[in-house]
């Protein structure tokens, strides 16, 4: 895709995106939530939100909000992502390297199915 | 922490933490003098000067997870063991100017890193902020390239669509990508 640079041309991606947003109704709000404290970033917590960013991206998934958190003290099992699917509570995840927060994005954010093996019970 | 610009995400997270509505993360490489400037500016809560000295102290912190803060600290030790300096200016109420410059040539001085990954990561996680990014590289023959990036119009265009759209968001990772690289020094591959 051939990068666009104006501001026109962003006007036009947000037409798109509007468009698409109300062809596609989305179940309820997805939050992911990426730890980025100074343990955080130093475990490789942008490379982690990197890989959240490429699938949302590459896969076009519409309707979810990416952001962060500060230190949640628990630092070793850094980087750490949380994710909300509408109502549900709250999933913790640990050690989420950029294969991992692929994994948590196919498998839990697109399909409802919690990555197991990942989870950290605070 | 292995980048200078990692570093950076780290800083500006502590100016999204002191509220403040615009941030800006200048990055300076001048090979005209040598050296290489971060900076990160913000218009936060600020504090008062025997706070700027206690938060260059690793066994001093905010937070009450733990006893020790050491995003300042290791930004310092990694200026100062490049023949650089670190500096932190601020006022309770007028915000906070943290400053770290290296010899650019040194031998320890960390690399700049994925810069355009750290703008994208600020930009995306704190959108209610208004970014400046300024990435400026100036050659031994004085010319400047720049790349500057402001969240503010780019708000104002997109009205209520959030950045993470799939569409927005390839526009906003070229746009800086390609921006940062325009201007990048090209560096040969170790």
């Amino acid at each position: 895709m051939p990068a666009i640079k104006s501001l026109d041309e962003l006007k036009r991606v947000r037409e798109a995106a509007l468009q698409k947003k109300q062809m596609k109704a989305t179940p309820g709000n997805i939050q992911v939530i990426v730890a980025m404290g100074t343990c955080g970033i130093a475990a490789g917590a942008r490379d982690t939100m990197k890989s959240v960013l490429n699938f949302i991206e590459s896969e076009r998934v519409s309707g979810v909000t990416v952001t962060q958190t500060g230190c949640i003290g628990l630092c070793e099992q850094e980087p750490i992502v949380q994710v909300m699917l509408g109502d549900q509570p709250k999933v913790v995840y640990g050690k989420v390297n950029t294969q991992v927060a692929e994994k948590i994005m196919k498998q839990h954010v697109q399909n409802g199915q919690p990555v197991k093996e990942n989870i950290i019970q605070i | 922490m292995r980048e200078i610009a990692l570093h950076l995400l780290d800083i500006a997270e502590n100016s999204v933490a002191a509220e403040s509505k615009n941030i800006s993360v200048h990055v300076h490489e001048d090979l005209l003098h040598d050296r290489l400037s971060a900076s990160v500016i913000d218009d936060g809560c600020g504090m008062d000067a025997a706070t700027a000295q206690q938060v260059q102290d690793p066994f001093y912190t905010t937070r009450t997870t733990r006893n020790v803060g050491l995003g300042i600290p290791l930004l310092k030790l990694a200026a100062e063991q490049a023949d650089g300096n670190f500096s932190l200016q601020s006022e309770p109420g007028k915000g906070a100017w943290v400053e770290a410059e290296f010899r650019h040539s040194h031998i320890d001085r960390m690399p700049l890193g994925d810069l355009s990954s750290t703008f994208l990561t600020l930009l995306i996680s704190h959108p209610q902020i208004d970014w400046t990014f300024l990435y400026r590289v100036t050659d031994i023959n004085r010319k400047s390239r720049d790349f500057l990036f402001e969240s503010a119009e780019l708000k104002n265009a997109l009205g209520d669509i959030s950045l993470t759209e799939p569409e927005v968001l390839a526009f906003l990772r070229g746009t800086i990508e390609e921006g940062v690289e325009e201007v990048a020094l090209q560096t040969v591959p170790a």
